[in-house]
């Protein structure tokens, strides 16, 4: 597995907590959330990691089938602070603008979560990485079924 | 809901007792002398010291020369096996630990493997217990030291020290020199050395309502020990380093407070820990409790809550003004999880799930029942978020 350098890496001085605002608000209020997926009608279904890493990422997506962009993305995930903020940030640069191209959200890479959350500890780089490996994931399953459905 | 402040970390350090702060301030601007000095102002300070000495080893049955003080748990257990084993190691290079050791224990005897030592890390079961058969088939006629804690930090389990001690003592192969560390003993359990039947035994200020940056080793006076800290002499030569003599009074006074509270602490933090408990147990599903029930401290409570990860409800839980600590791997600093979790057969799933409070002498029962309702709202919260329901 080739391994992404963390370009955003934070510091703890110790006077605040070891996350950024970003995160910290992300992980106390994070978007996008679905609580209860029985009715969700989803195009694409993605999921990654195990429990035994102690992370797991589910992410539902629904496709604007005219402009090829996503229209909703919602998610759930086990893991810590880092792993939630993450999800939390991926799903709304996934709709935000009118919603991510399909293409751009199969190749969004951690950095650009990480970025917009202000940085993550370098340790916890790898968490952010579940978010962008579940999106890919949502959008290939959209796309399998699309191409098996013509 | 008011937010409160609650603090149930009490295994990882305790507030400072008002008495002991108010007996080691003096040595800071008054009594400041350093206790190898000649004139009038070392030798209050070195009187000071030898008083605390002679306390504290009045507290655990030792003689004076027996105790050598230290900067704390973590350098008493370093002292204990590269001492040891340095020291003996013409007459064997076999080491036995058990596996849910403290890292301070663990880490030392990796350090040793390459000095050419072998370590046997015993098994515990679920439980945490080590096996007293296990261990005496483990003695060799090579085994020079055999570190078992005597109640484990993580899951709260107390070990049969007696009934080791006399397994060891009675081992027809080798009689390796016993030690144990005690950090998390002291204040809750008997620490009579004679009676417990150790040879070594480790003790950390910090533990106690005590200041930080002070401990003790006990080793037994027939026994030699190898420095670990060279220089000046100090401590008959067994560990260097001007002394903190305020850490030593501090260490001192809190150790004789401990003794007087112990048994009436014990008593009162069982109580609480176990209406905690049935609480958790009662309002809270796939709560799954690590450790043994019965040989367990007084106010230790670790538990993994299935579904919701250790470090995300600690964060939540710091939010509302209780502090605590887990053992999942997200939380350390190696990223791996708890090794004792680990040890007592938890699937790594749950390991990242767990929780450990630890009660104190300032814990009364509303704060258990604020801490709970915090905890059911930072479980639900986390429980509507997870993938895993």
């Amino acid at each position: 597995m080739k391994k992404t350098k963390n370009k955003y890496k934070c510091f703890s001085d110790g006077k605040d907590w070891v996350y950024s605002k970003t995160v910290k608000e992300h992980f106390f209020f994070p978007r996008n959330i679905l609580l209860d997926e029985t009715d969700y009608k989803a195009d694409g279904v993605g999921t990654v990691g195990s429990p035994e890493c102690g992370d797991v990422m589910i992410v539902w997506i629904k496709v604007n089938k005219k402009t090829d962009r996503i229209k909703e993305c919602k998610w759930r995930t086990f893991g810590c602070a880092s792993a939630i903020a993450s999800a939390s940030m991926m799903s709304v640069m996934a709709t935000e603008k009118g919603g991510m191209e399909l293409k751009k959200a199969q190749t969004l890479k951690p950095q650009q979560i990480v970025e917009r959350l202000g940085g993550l500890p370098d340790r916890k780089f790898h968490c952010s990485v579940l978010g962008h490996e579940a999106l890919r994931g949502a959008v290939n399953d959209y796309l399998k079924h699309k191409n098996a459905g013509q | 809901m008011k937010i409160r402040k609650v603090y149930l970390d009490n295994a990882s350090t305790t507030p400072t007792d008002p008495k002991v702060l108010k007996a080691i301030l003096p040595y800071f601007q008054d009594k400041y002398g350093n206790p190898s000095s000649l004139h009038a102002l070392g030798r209050e300070s070195k009187n000071a010291i030898e008083t605390a000495r002679n306390n504290i080893a009045k507290h655990i049955g030792a003689e004076l020369e027996e105790i050598i003080f230290t900067s704390g748990g973590t350098e008493s257990d370093n002292l204990a096996i590269f001492g040891i084993a340095r020291a003996y190691k013409e007459k064997g290079r076999h080491i036995i630990v058990s596996s849910i050791e403290h890292k301070a224990i663990l880490d030392a005897c990796k350090k040793l493997e390459k000095e050419g030592f072998e370590i046997t890390y015993l098994e515990v079961d679920k439980n945490g217990l080590v096996s007293l058969d296990l261990l005496n088939s483990s003695i060799r006629p090579d085994t020079i030291l055999v570190s078992i804690m005597y109640a484990n930090n993580e899951i709260g389990t107390i070990q049969p020290i007696k009934e080791i001690s006399r397994i060891i003592r009675n081992n027809k192969l080798s009689n390796p020199i016993f030690h144990t560390d005690a950090c998390q003993a002291v204040g809750a359990l008997p620490i009579g050395v004679e009676d417990l039947g150790v040879d070594a035994l480790t003790m950390s200020s910090s533990k106690i309502y005590g200041p930080k940056g002070g401990g003790c080793l006990y080793i037994n006076k027939k026994y030699r020990i190898d420095p670990i800290m060279v220089g000046g002499g100090q401590e008959r030569g067994s560990r260097s380093g001007t002394e903190n003599v305020a850490a030593i009074v501090g260490f001192s006074e809190a150790i004789t407070i401990s003794e007087n509270k112990r048994i009436s602490e014990s008593k009162r933090l069982i109580i609480l820990r176990d209406h905690f408990l049935q609480r958790i147990e009662k309002e809270i599903e796939g709560v799954f409790i690590n450790g043994d029930k019965k040989q367990r401290l007084p106010n230790n409570i670790n538990l993994s809550i299935k579904g919701v990860e250790g470090e995300s409800l600690i964060l939540l839980l710091d939010k509302y003004g209780v502090y605590c600590s887990t053992g999942s791997a997200c939380s350390s600093l190696d990223l791996d999880p708890s090794h004792v979790l680990i040890k007592i057969g938890l699937p790594l799933e749950l390991a990242h799930c767990s929780v450990r409070f630890t009660l104190g002498r300032h814990t009364k029962k509303m704060d258990v029942d604020y801490a709970m309702e915090m905890l059911l709202r930072s479980v639900a919260k986390i429980r509507s978020i997870s993938s895993m329901r």
